[in-house]
């Protein structure tokens, strides 16, 4: 953590006289569930990039792929893999409910710790 | 250079809006507001001033619609009363912490219950520890007078903090007194253009105020508000010392009468200082050394220099116009206040709080005398026999 200011250093009123700097906050440690990526599966339809709230899709915009996620902001919220479009279709296929980490899965949602990835 | 009107307080204080023209005005007209704004609505239909009139749903917005336009860099001011600043608590502390300068008119009003919109001081009392620079005016004239300076006290880049005007309900606000209003030019002139430090709506600096602070940096900020108090003191009274100069008055943080020579001494503010003067007046005829201190400055509280006007007397009343509820011997705000004052000046003059007036209870002059005899009793014996009456409630 950087060094902590004293009153007379810092802009009254808690003004933030930078933008964007929301970047330096590590809000992926918020996390209690994270979204893991089957590469295989992923169609790079950007959808789950145009909903995530955090901004944490990571992508290669020249090769317009989908690369994964930025983890250091992901709060782990699960919109990706709801608006994900080949998670619907597995579920429509599967007929049946499917748990949130089922390995067929375009992105599947794990509990934080329980995997390595 | 000026002229004379017959002027309500709330028609004053409206007159001041009207010449200071600020940006932005938001406001709830419903009772128990104050007449200012109906008056400034007019202005404002009337195209007199430039102002953008927000006519919001509730109080609580009215002070909310002053934070953001404030924030955005607008010079704001808003008038309420009573319940009315009860609703907008939430947002008045607000309003400090973010460092908005917007000028209030508060008409001081008891708050419910039993229902009461008549005059007392258990509104602004209640704002006493928000962060705003507090002014009490005696009349309609020290309304229209403190509300102008109030607009560079704020402002001042070292204060940046909002600065509420009081005056007494009904008695000043509804009053018709002889007002001497200045030209508008000159008004324009004294209050300059506003410029404020951080305005959002500099879009070539894009900011954000009013985001999450936790306990890494909200204390830090709480002490520059600390630091923005301290420097009010000294503005306020270079703000007084131009205003005295360009209009011919006499401003400071307090005003004494007739305190110099004088053995005992009532402290009261607003309205009731205007009656006690009568009584002084009357009983310094009859040979008795009788004075006054009216503070103007509340907030910041200048402790040391009250005590320096005070401490050479042999005895002191203040006259409460509210109760702090379960506060030592349930006396009232400014009494408490000006015993610490003493105590850790290390003056001790005998010292007797009077609560008066609440909910519009009307206050005599021969109640006001009662209060000086009574001084002048405990100056003989240097014994105060009841440290808080409730002056004329009936047994």
């Amino acid at each position: 953590m950087a060094q902590l200011k004293g009153w007379k250093e810092i802009p009254i009123a808690g003004i933030i006289l930078e933008a964007g700097n929301a970047v330096e906050y590590r809000t992926g440690g918020w996390r209690a569930f994270r979204p893991v990526r089957g590469e295989a599966e992923c169609i790079h339809c950007f959808q789950c990039w145009l909903f995530c709230p955090d901004s944490s899709i990571l992508v290669d915009a020249e090769n317009e792929k989908m690369i994964g996620f930025d983890l250091d902001h992901c709060k782990g919220c699960g919109i990706c893999a709801r608006v994900c479009p080949v998670n619907e279709k597995v579920i429509r296929n599967a007929g049946t409910k499917l748990a949130r980490d089922d390995a067929r899965l375009c992105i599947r949602i794990v509990e934080e710790g329980r995997v390595k990835e | 250079m000026s002229r004379f009107e017959a002027l309500t307080g709330d028609n004053a204080v409206a007159m001041a809006m009207r010449q200071v023209n600020p940006d932005v005005v938001a406001a709830y007209p419903i009772t128990p507001q104050t007449e200012t704004v109906e008056f400034f609505a007019e202005y404002v239909a009337d195209g007199l001033v430039n102002t953008e009139f927000i006519c919001v749903e509730s109080e609580h917005s009215a002070m909310s619609a002053c934070v953001g336009a404030s924030a955005a860099g607008a010079r704001v001011m808003t008038a309420t009363s009573s319940q009315g600043l009860a609703l907008m608590w939430e947002i008045v502390y607000i309003a400090a912490s973010n460092r908005c300068p917007i000028v209030m008119s508060l008409v001081n009003r008891a708050l419910s219950a039993p229902i009461n919109i008549h005059c007392d001081h258990s509104d602004i009392m209640g704002m006493r520890d928000s962060g705003w620079i507090v002014l009490f005016s005696e009349n309609a004239q020290e309304a229209y007078d403190n509300i102008i300076q109030a607009v560079r006290i704020g402002e001042h880049p070292d204060v940046l903090l909002p600065v509420v005007v009081c005056q007494d309900g009904f008695v000043t606000s509804h009053g018709m007194e002889r007002v001497e209003v200045f030209d508008d030019e000159a008004v324009k002139e004294f209050v300059g253009t506003y410029k404020p430090r951080y305005p959002l709506l500099d879009i070539e600096h894009p900011k954000t105020l009013g985001a999450l602070d936790f306990y890494d940096y909200y204390y830090e900020h709480k002490r520059q508000q600390v630091q923005a108090m301290e420097n009010a003191t000294g503005v306020i009274l270079a703000v007084a010392e131009e205003f005295n100069r360009k209009f011919n008055r006499n401003y400071g943080l307090f005003e004494t009468y007739c305190l110099d020579d004088a053995e005992v001494a009532i402290v009261v503010a607003n309205s009731t200082a205007g009656t006690a003067k009568v009584v002084v007046d009357r009983l310094r005829g009859e040979g008795l050394k009788v004075g006054l201190l009216k503070p103007r400055v509340f907030r910041p509280f200048p402790a040391r220099e009250l005590v320096e006007a005070l401490k050479h007397l042999k005895a002191i009343a203040v006259m409460d116009r509210s109760i702090s509820f379960g506060a030592m011997n349930n006396a009232g705000p400014l009494f408490l206040e000006l015993v610490a004052a003493l105590a850790l000046h290390g003056v001790r003059v005998p010292i007797a709080d009077y609560v008066f007036g609440l909910g519009g209870r009307d206050i005599l002059p021969r109640e006001i005398e009662s209060v000086y005899r009574d001084l002048l009793r405990v100056a003989e014996s240097g014994r105060v026999e009841r440290l808080v009456t409730y002056l004329s409630v009936r047994e």
